[in-house]
């Protein structure tokens, strides 16, 4: 199985036969089009629709009075905490206020332009900085705001050396390539929902409690996502609306969001502006560590990510202080954006970590190495597993690290300044529950079923390999079907969870096929069920974290995360300030690396994403108009292929039997963590410029 | 939906009257702007008389020694015409340096020329825009504007030309012909494009029904040894910050003659003639090009969040015309 595996599904989607939401059966649907805020706050005080009810094609307009009565429904599921219509208060500007209903999808757009609204009370959006940073509340915290142990300030004080610096993350978008898109059916109080989610599972619970139907009313089928990255985990406005307007025409109807939509009701990475004290003995030795974050958040649902959550345990300090805040401000509301938490966080505590090797006179990799942990630093609990050091030395001889010149602007090539910098990698390990269940029929062949969805990182494959491997049989043998809430449930396609659930849940249906037949693994399938007298087999497989519900990396008395390292080299044009990245090696310690193939794709995604973390990616908010200016994909860059230099990805030998029962860990979301870092390390190593905002622009680096 | 009309223009005479005649009536060349208008509001014409058919997909010699570039002639055709590599080699480089391969593939020369701002407000219907609408305000001014334009702008319209090729062109001193109801006319490249004083919402001098079929560029021997250097945030398929498209004519370490224009810099593509003026003469040194550079942005007039662009377009004049001359001296 450490062969890379190529993917079952592969061939269906370059052939265009597999199926994302908005490929679902239309025919008798109405094409449904949002209306939006066009302020950011106020009052609605009147929305004139006759225009558009008068336009060709068009059946209804929908405002909040139309909707059905809908139940109360908490965050998460939802993404944002008000129901789906707008009634009055506007949070921020690209809120639904009316869905337009036509035969086509253009005669809805279309008339969706033509609904009128009228606003009071509008006044400037305060922008991110301005607002009072307060104590966030509710579902969408993840984690403590506030975790220490020891006396930072004492530690401080104590220090030979020390650095405190202030640096910001810049808000991010996710826009993937197909957009969210749901297609609602009803039949009498059954609901047949196709929609683009991460998560079939939130999006049945969400949708039976909103219109007060038992779960076993609503399916949910989405086999594929187009791209999710964190925007379709949790269940957006456009969702709900799709179902109610099918409820209320009593035809289906199909809400497929516009790219501009998708920067206001489907989240972003919110800004962040973080500052890190380090201090230290003149060895290295760390001697306190305070990380604190204020991280920019909608009006409402308090949406807090754990920014500074990596520093409490990356590295061996006596004191450690972290802490995070939000400001409530007129915008949308934020979630998840791959890579959360950890990937804002590590660029603050990777930059100052460089900045006290620099202090020191040190070597950046010989300083994070002398700060390494026997157990995690805040708890004092055990490890599952941490190759930290294994990713850096690794890391360190493929880069050819030991050629670096330490001195600033020393290496050159020709006209151009060269800089290598490096960082560490860290994720938190979530875990959540996932089951699977397995069939074999008398030739052999084997079906999985499963509720997960397939988001891109070759999920299906990885279910055929953990199958092919616990019963003994060639992974062509085993046939992966999945997306749809019938099957048994999986948590979500996010958080960097589902190799781990799901892995060990098919393992676990395997293993009691196996015993069901009481074969071995190897056995030829077939020949054990005739033996057996059997035509067919079913077996079902459950895995979930200690407790039984979701869980973070601290669980079960250990502390268990992912690590890394990260080593690039910049190439600087001294005049024009041009950033490029000639070259990047990642090293990864994520538990047992099931499909080395997937695993290294996965990285190179996260590598490339960091790299547009660090270099292009910035949603302005447009501080006049209280929204975010460039709601499409030509005024927000992302990385294209040129931005890209070589990026060489292995994996250290780990295995992590108490992160779950396969040895994995979750890896999706690392690769994107510490680049950014990585590269304003290697800019101050060429330069002499130490950016500390996101994205280091052409305009930071001109001389 | 907003119902249009299209038509596939048969000759240049119907298609000048008709879009002539009628007021909402646009050219259509291969839509890779024009028809994201259409999709986002930012037009609305009644009819699109498309053009792209129509025979002026050659490039051909000219009496003098120039060349002629049809109008219709795509963007990755032109870029790889071994006249044009060899002779203006600036005008490939402008070309292989926007859009993507896709698009350069349908992409005509007159659409390319033609094309209007990125500025982010022009192309969102629901903010204020002199441009889109005259007389509703700029937002650009006091809003977002790093992109913007640092050379004759105007407090109605700070926005900047977005076309690679035109900056190309604008050194060359290429001429436009263009065919209209009363007659075919040519005009100097650099007086097609206008700056925005209080009308923005005019982008070029083009009457509306006037349509460009051909640009010829002069023989300019010198022009073997140009390029055009573009600077921007990501590797490609972005448009400039800053673009300079230069050709020089180097003898015995003493610039003889240069042509210097830039792009992202102003509401047209700038012919940078004091730079010129400052060079001709002039040692091919740094200090020289600096000098010039530096003469030619005297007149510059940032805006609170593009000061940047200044040293930018002095650094990559400098760095241009320093590639150019340090290539091996004939
Ligand atoms: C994602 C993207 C990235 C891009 N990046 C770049 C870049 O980096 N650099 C760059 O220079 N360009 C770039 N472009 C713009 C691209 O070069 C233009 O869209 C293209 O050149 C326009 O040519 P067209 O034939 O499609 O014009 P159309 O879209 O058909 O027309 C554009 C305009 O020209 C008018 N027109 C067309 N033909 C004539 C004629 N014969 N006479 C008079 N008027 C006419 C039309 O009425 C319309 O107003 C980019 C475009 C996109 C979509
Ligand atoms: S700069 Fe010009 S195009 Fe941009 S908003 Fe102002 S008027 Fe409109």
């Amino acid at each position: 199985m450490t062969t890379g595996l190529t993917r079952p599904d592969g061939p269906a989607k370059l052939t265009g036969t597999a199926h994302y939401a908005a490929d679902a059966d239309t025919s008798d649907a109405l094409a449904a089009a949002l209306v939006t805020t066009t302020v950011p706050n106020g009052r609605l005080t009147a929305l004139h629709t006759a225009d558009a009810e008068a336009a060709p094609g068009v059946v209804r307009v929908l405002t909040r009075a139309d909707l059905p009565p809908l139940g109360e429904l908490s965050t998460p599921p939802l993404g944002f905490p008000v129901p789906p219509l707008l009634e009055d208060t506007v949070h921020h500007e690209g809120e639904p206020i009316a869905v337009v209903l036509a035969e086509t999808w253009e005669q809805a757009r279309h008339a969706a332009t033509l609904v009128r609204a009228e606003y009071a009370d509008v006044t400037p959006a305060v922008p991110f900085g301005q607002a009072e940073d307060v104590v966030p509340h509710g579902g969408l915290v993840f984690g403590e705001t506030d975790e220490s142990k020891g006396d930072v300030t004492a530690g401080l004080a104590a220090a030979d050396v020390s650095v405190t610096a202030t640096y910001t993350t810049a808000d991010r978008h996710h826009s993937p390539i197909e957009p969210h898109a749901t297609l609602a059916r009803w039949d009498g109080d059954q609901l047949v929902l196709h929609s683009s989610v991460q998560s079939v599972l939130f999006a049945q619970a969400a949708l039976a409690a909103l219109f007060g139907v038992p779960p076993e009313n609503v399916r949910v089928f989405c086999p594929f996502v187009g791209g999710g990255f964190g925007c379709k985990g949790f269940v957006w406005p456009h969702i709900p609306l799709a179902a109610a307007a099918a409820r209320v025409t009593g035809r289906p109807v199909k809400l497929v969001l516009t790219r501009a939509q998708m920067f206001t009701l489907a989240g972003h990475q919110p800004a962040t502006r973080q500052t890190v004290s380090l201090g230290a003995t003149s060895d290295g030795r760390l001697t306190a560590l305070r990380h604190t974050s204020s991280n920019a958040s909608a009006q409402l649902g308090d949406y807090c990510e754990n920014t500074p959550h990596g520093s409490t345990w990356m590295y061996a300090s006596p004191a450690i202080e972290t802490s995070t805040r939000i400001q409530r401000l007129h915008r949308p509301g934020p979630t998840p954006m791959r890579s959360p938490h950890e990937g804002p966080g590590m660029f603050a505590l990777e930059s100052a970590m460089d900045e006290l090797a620099h202090e020191l006179g040190m070597d950046p990799v010989e300083l994070r190495l002398r700060n390494e942990p026997e157990v995690d630093p805040l708890t004092g609990e055990p490890f599952s597993s941490r190759k930290l050091v294994e990713c850096l030395r690794e890391g360190a001889r493929r880069f050819g690290w030991s050629e670096r010149n330490p001195e600033i602007g020393s290496m050159r090539d020709g006209h151009e300044l060269i800089g290598w910098g490096m960082a560490a990698a860290t994720m938190d390990s979530p875990r959540s529950p996932s089951s699977a269940r397995l069939r074999i029929d008398h030739t052999g062949h084997v079906v999985v079923e499963t509720g997960m969805q397939e988001i891109g990182t070759g999920l299906p494959a990885m279910v055929q390999a953990v199958a092919a491997e616990t019963l003994g049989c060639p992974p062509e043998d085993v046939a992966v079907r999945h997306g749809d809430s019938d099957f048994p449930p999986h948590t979500g396609t996010f958080g960097s969870m589902s190799t781990m659930g799901l892995g060990s849940a098919v393992r676990a249906a395997a293993e009691s096929a196996l015993e069901k037949l009481g074969a071995e693994p190897g056995d030829p399938l077939a020949g054990a069920l005739a033996e057996a007298g059997l035509t067919e087999l079913e077996s079902e497989g459950r895995w979930s974290p200690e407790g039984g519900g979701m869980t973070r990396g601290r669980t079960g008395g250990y502390s268990i995360h992912t690590y890394g390292s990260i080593f690039v080299e910049v190439r600087v044009d001294p005049d024009l300030g041009l950033l490029r990245m000639s070259r990047a090696v990642g090293v990864y310690a994520g538990g047992r690396i099931l499909n080395p193939l997937a695993a290294r794709s996965q990285m190179i995604g996260g590598i490339t994403w960091g790299y547009g973390q660090a270099v292009l990616e910035q949603s302005v908010f447009e501080p006049n108009l209280g929204r975010f200016l460039s709601k499409n994909l030509a005024g927000y860059i992302v990385p294209v292929n040129a931005d890209i230099g070589e990026i060489d990805v292995s994996f250290v030998d780990d295995d992590d039997r108490v992160a779950s029962a396969i040895g994995a860990k979750g890896i999706g979301e690392l690769g994107a963590v510490g680049v950014s870092a990585a590269i304003a390390n290697a800019v101050f190593h060429a330069t002499g410029r130490r950016v500390r905002d996101l994205p280091i622009r052409i305009h930071h680096l001109l001389p | 939906m907003i119902p249009f009309d299209y038509q596939r223009a048969e000759d240049t005479r119907s298609a000048v009257a008709t879009v002539t005649a009628r007021p909402g009536a646009a050219f259509l060349g291969a839509g890779t702007n024009l028809v994201d208008h259409l999709k986002l509001g930012v037009a609305a014409p009644d009819l699109l008389v498309d053009v792209s058919h129509l025979p002026f997909d050659m490039i051909e010699p000219l009496a003098g020694g120039g060349v002629r570039i049809g109008a219709t002639v795509r963007n990755s055709d032109l870029a790889v015409d071994p006249v044009i590599r060899q002779r203006y080699p600036m005008v490939s480089a402008a070309l292989l340096s926007g859009a993507s391969g896709q698009l350069r593939n349908v992409a005509t020369t007159a659409g390319n020329l033609m094309q209007r701002t990125r500025c982010p407000y022009f192309q969102d219907v629901t903010t204020p825009c002199n441009k889109r609408r005259p007389g509703s305000g700029c937002s650009a001014l006091e809003g977002y504007h790093r992109d913007h334009a640092i050379l004759g702008a105007s407090r109605h319209c700070v926005a900047v030309h977005p076309s690679d090729l035109a900056v190309a062109l604008t050194a060359l001193g290429a001429v436009v012909q263009v065919e209209g109801v009363k007659g075919a006319r040519s005009i100097p490249i650099i007086d097609l494009y206008r700056l925005p004083d209080d009308a923005p919402q005019h982008d070029t001098v083009l009457e509306h029904g006037e349509l460009i079929t051909a640009v010829d560029l002069p023989a300019l021997p010198m022009a073997t040894r140009s390029t055009y250097r573009k600077v921007r945030d990501r590797a490609s398929y972005a448009f400039a910050l800053v673009s300079v498209a230069a050709a020089v004519d180097v003898e015995r370490g003493t610039v003889r003659d240069v042509r210097v224009a830039l792009g992202g810099v102003a509401h047209k593509p700038w012919r940078a003639r004091r730079a010129e003026e400052a060079l001709r003469g002039a040692p091919a040194t740094d200090d020289a090009f600096r000098a010039a550079a530096e003469a030619e942005l005297a007149g510059a007039r940032p805006l609170r969040d593009n000061a940047f662009k200044v040293p930018m377009a002095r650094n990559t004049i400098v760095a241009t015309l320093r590639e150019l001359t340090r290539r091996e001296e004939p």
